[in-house]
């Protein structure tokens, strides 16, 4: 089980007590009326699955019953920082990048390949959060 | 403004109807272990832990902005709202406590009768301002926990640390118990609080009885005899 940090309890929690609600910074568009299908259609249905770093809304639903945001490697499942709504993450990819470089060892050992920290994972990351 | 709500009193206190506590079937159905400490029964060994129910409190959820709510609890009740996160604040006589939900999420419970006196002088005392009260008195009951094993029974139920040391008194939190939501929480040194919904009232019960009885676990009962 995890023990997970919740920002507005100030403190670890058992995983039971959480929900994930999916990807987190999806910005509704300005005007719906004025989007195409598409752009309603990815807006509403389509998800980033990216390996690697994710930043993902969470639930403590048995608790504060709060949203908030959770940065998580999805190979590791490590979660690197958590954060209240409306605030920005401070990890990103790039901080899988730098760990690629200092602990590659490690990293090949464990079997976990960083591929998705290339320099053009990275951009397009930035990208989507852009 | 405040009086656009329709505010009233909830408690039958005037009218006819015998109120039961959200454990009265369940004191019939499941029994009620003798604590073996208030009687003095030769019979029954001492118990390390002790159930009593305070049932027909007043609950009452208040909502909104902490300085404004602070502001006009400490006028109307002479307590104020718990500052840190899952914390609780119990005034001078112990009858009377607040205790931090959520950040804007509070849960003050004081006796039964003064629920709806209290709720009105809050309303008065707000006016506009931007905050929900709600009385969930009936939606919920309380459940004492007491006895040196107390903490041990707690232990089995939820995956929240318990430990006495970790666990301080005046610390009280929402979290798990049994698969079931509680508040669970420390007004003073030798007792817990439980308060459950209602409907799982039952279920948790029968689970402290269970989980109780390798510690002889009884039920005091003076404590049910509350004044309605």
């Amino acid at each position: 089980m995890f023990h997970i940090y919740c920002p507005y309890c100030e403190e670890l929690r058992e995983e039971e007590e959480f929900h994930p609600k999916g990807e987190a910074h999806i910005a509704r568009p300005e005007e719906p009326e004025a989007c195409s299908d598409e752009e309603w259609g990815d807006y509403l249905f389509f998800r980033d699955n990216p390996r690697g770093i994710h930043h993902e809304m969470w639930l403590h639903a048995v608790g504060c019953r709060k949203f908030f945001n959770i940065t998580r490697n999805t190979v590791s499942y490590e979660i690197l920082e958590t954060y209240k709504m409306g605030e920005q993450p401070t990890v990103g990819a790039e901080h899988l990048a730098r760990e690629e470089k200092t602990a590659s060892v490690q990293a090949a050992e464990g079997g976990q390949q960083t591929v998705g920290a290339s320099d053009a994972a990275l951009a397009s990351v930035k990208g989507a959060q852009a | 403004m405040s009086n656009s709500v329709h505010v009233y009193d909830a408690r039958a206190d005037h009218a006819t109807v015998t109120a039961e506590s959200p454990l009265a079937y369940s004191f019939q159905r499941s029994g009620m272990p003798a604590s073996g400490e208030a009687s003095g029964e030769a019979s029954g060994e001492k118990s390390r832990a002790v159930i009593g129910e305070r049932a027909f409190l007043g609950h009452l959820i208040l909502r909104g902005g902490a300085i404004v709510l602070d502001e006009a609890l400490r006028e109307v009740l002479g307590v104020g709202l718990p500052g840190r996160p899952n914390s609780l604040t119990v005034d001078a006589d112990g009858q009377r406590s607040v205790q931090w939900l959520s950040p804007d999420e509070w849960l003050l419970i004081v006796p039964g009768d003064e629920t709806f006196g209290l709720e009105t002088r809050l309303r008065a005392h707000l006016g506009g301002a931007h905050v929900a009260i709600v009385d969930v008195s009936a939606g919920q009951t309380l459940i004492e926990l007491s006895g040196e094993a107390a903490h041990e029974v707690l232990m089995k139920s939820t995956v929240y640390d318990v430990d006495p040391h970790a666990f301080t008194v005046g610390k009280g939190v929402t979290t798990l118990f049994a698969k079931t939501n509680v508040i669970l929480r420390r007004p003073d040194a030798s007792r817990w609080e439980l308060i459950v919904r209602r409907s799982f009232a039952d279920y948790v019960y029968r689970w402290l009885l269970d989980a109780g009885e390798e510690y002889g676990i009884g039920v005091a009962r003076e404590s049910r005899h509350e004044p309605q």
